[in-house]
């Protein structure tokens, strides 16, 4: 019988099967930040254990890294510890650290891709949920605790019980107006922030092979919400493409070898999984969430349905019944590793040339890396994006999560890029609607939730 | 990591479903570089009001409930991959969760960290939180190796796989099992072709 791609992937990596069926996984890529690893590190040095293989792990500071004035020393001491913490292991223990500074620093799951550390075919981890962006390329990554990083810090390898498998394909073309995050958010309001417990899920289809390698990215990175262990997509030309000419990408002979093989990275047409599901891509309109976890979406012209989870909607200040379309909205977030690539950025500038953010609505542009932030300059995307009234800031997780001084005030609205609408996650009280790159632009321009369709020539 | 071998106590009842790790440790408390002092920042923003005082209607602040185990709603631990969820649940006292649901990264995590995740179904779910409300008092009684929690007259069995008991029953986690297998990764990666 033949393989699902994700089964092609782990059987290449498992080391050992161990009593009660748990597999004992190679590790080829581990990506570590300031906030999941110190503790691991402390942990390796109690135990007097050294690192298993140093040149498969890669460092950045991204979580709590200030995005103004990033050659200033960090003002806020305990993200300053944190993050001095990482530079002191990163020696001690001669890992290669994109650390604050460095011209290639940038959000852990955005420096993977673009440097071409990440490719086809790999297993990637990192104490980071939405480590599941990786899999865009065909590989298995997922996110990891403390624990486990430690465990592959001290072994290069993952102790796992193997995952159930779960296809989503999206049929047919998407509309204008209508993007990768509203693909996923739809997929999310359908399945429900749980429907992926237990499942490693691969997305197939026309309309996800249509995409591009960041909208892709975009998908497999919000996978985790529907409780997935993560998502990946099968490698193809476009996913080639990208990896190409990469700092960490094979070259010459080995680069031919490589695309052979990836190329063979695929579900085989008689593999089964544990569950399929499928969308139509015509039922897909721009999205918005409405409540406290992101399976509670709707598409911008819906009402808000009736929930049982009240605390959610008075948290929120919504109604059920509500239209949301016209509401006021004050301020925008765009970033976070779903939406700050290039290709993120550009689709804000495109809509936001010629315009100006509306007057009571404050915006902040936060590219993924400094890669992206150079690109972004190059092709004068801060020029529109000061012209609009868009605050363009240094790279990092920033409002995301608020880990630093970025943070939506109590009680305000932000239609925001990024993957959470939790309680508080953007800020205590703050209320996170979470929408496309274009549908946020949108909002900043009109200082509400509009339907970014009617917008578009 | 702490052995878990039996426990006899009470349970604090938290019927809410999809508690995701923001409301366990919010973010902003995720700054420090050592496992201790989590704790006193559990459920932080449910447990304080913004001044700082304390919210009476929390559960957590209520003195007829307290024990070793919390009993929480469907979907307990989503969201994030933080460890610090575990660290704050076992740092205030938790040794054992009970719900219906749980998400995969929580529960690894916990395990990792002598906590024990039991899965109950949800009627079984409805019942015990019913005996909480009519006796705060009511006593839980686990038994690890029989994988029997009693609960008065219910008497759950649940599902736990061999190696990760023995790690409970231990108190060992799966650093020491992983560095012992030194040579067999070796062969592995030796033979292991690289793009
Ligand atoms: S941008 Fe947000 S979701 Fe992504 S790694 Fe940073 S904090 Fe996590």
């Amino acid at each position: 019988m033949g393989k699902t791609l994700f089964e092609k992937i782990w059987d290449a990596h498992i080391v050992k099967t161990i009593q009660g069926g748990r597999e004992v996984i190679y590790i080829d890529r581990h990506l570590i930040h300031e906030v999941t690893s110190p503790q691991a590190f402390s942990g390796l040095k109690q135990r007097n254990l050294p690192l298993f293989r140093k040149e498969k792990i890669v460092a950045t500071a991204d979580h709590n890294v200030p995005t103004l004035n990033q050659h200033l020393p960090i003002k806020e001491p305990l993200s300053k510890k944190q993050v001095d913490t990482l530079i002191q292991n990163c020696k001690d223990f001669e890992i290669p650290l994109f650390g604050l500074g460095h011209e290639k620093q940038g959000i852990v799951h955005v420096i993977g891709p673009e440097q071409g550390i990440t490719k086809p075919g790999m297993t990637i981890v990192c104490g980071d949920s939405h480590t599941s962006t990786h899999g865009a390329f065909g590989s298995i990554a997922f996110g990891i605790g403390t624990s486990q990083v430690e465990q592959v810090m001290a072994s290069q390898c993952l102790l796992l019980s193997r995952p159930k498998t779960m296809r989503i394909t999206v049929n047919g073309k998407l509309a204008k107006g209508v993007t990768s995050k509203d693909i996923v958010l739809y997929i999310i309001s359908k399945l429900t922030a749980s429907g992926g417990t237990g499942y490693f899920i691969e997305f197939a289809g026309e309309a996800i092979k249509s995409l591009s390698m960041e909208a892709r990215m975009t998908i497999c990175n919000m996978s985790i919400e529907m409780g997935a262990r993560g998502g990946m997509i099968a490698p193809d030309t476009t996913t080639f493409d990208y990896v190409k000419g990469r700092e960490h990408a094979p070259k010459g002979d080995a680069w031919d070898k490589a695309v052979e093989h990836w190329s063979t990275l695929y579900s085989d047409e008689d593999a089964t999984f544990d569950h399929e599901v499928a969308f139509e891509a015509k039922d897909i309109l721009p999205m918005i969430t409405y409540g406290t976890n992101p399976g509670m979406g709707m598409n911008v012209t819906e009402t808000v349905p009736d929930v049982p989870n009240v605390k959610s909607l008075e948290y929120m200040g919504i109604e059920a019944g509500e239209q949301l379309l016209g509401k006021e909205i004050q301020f925008v977030f765009i970033g976070s590793c779903t939406n700050s690539r290039i290709e993120d950025l550009r689709q804000v500038a495109e809509f936001v040339k010629g315009k100006q953010k509306a007057v009571n609505t404050s915006v902040m542009i936060v590219p993924g890396s400094k890669m992206v932030e150079a690109q972004a300059k190059a092709e004068g995307l801060d020029k529109i994006f000061e012209s609009a009234g868009f605050e363009l800031r240094e790279p990092g997780c920033s409002a995301c999560l608020g880990m630093n001084e970025d943070k939506v005030p109590a009680g305000q609205y932000c239609v925001s890029t990024s993957n959470r609408n939790f309680e508080g996650r953007q800020g205590p009280g703050a209320r996170t609607i979470l929408a496309s790159p274009l549908t946020a632009a949108a909002a900043a321009v009109y200082g509400k939730i509009v339907d970014v369709r009617e917008y578009l020539n | 990591m702490e052995k878990l071998i039996t426990l006899q106590t009470t349970a604090v009842p938290l019927p809410i479903e999809d508690v995701d790790t923001d409301q366990i440790i919010p973010a902003r408390f995720l700054k420090a570089v050592t496992k201790e002092g989590f704790g006193d920042n559990l459920f932080r923003d449910w447990r304080y009001h913004k001044d700082g005082s304390e919210n009476e209607n929390f559960v957590l602040n209520n003195p007829t409930y307290s024990g070793r185990i919390l009993v929480a709603g469907k979907n307990f631990g989503c969201g994030s991959s933080r460890e610090h969820a575990a660290w704050a649940l076992y740092g205030y006292g938790f040794q054992v969760v009970i719900s219906s649901f749980f998400a995969d990264i929580f529960k690894g995590n916990a395990l990792n960290n002598g906590i024990l995740p039991i899965v109950v179904d949800g009627n079984t779910l409805d019942a015990i939180f019913k005996k909480i409300e009519s006796n705060p008092n009511t006593q839980f009684d686990l038994d690890v190796e029989a994988q029997v929690l009693k609960v008065e007259e219910l008497n759950i069995d649940f599902e736990l796989d061999s190696y990760k008991k023995e790690c409970l029953l231990k108190g060992q986690d799966d650093i020491d099992f992983l560095v012992s297998l030194k040579d067999e990764i070796e062969s592995f990666e030796a033979q292991q072709v690289i793009f």
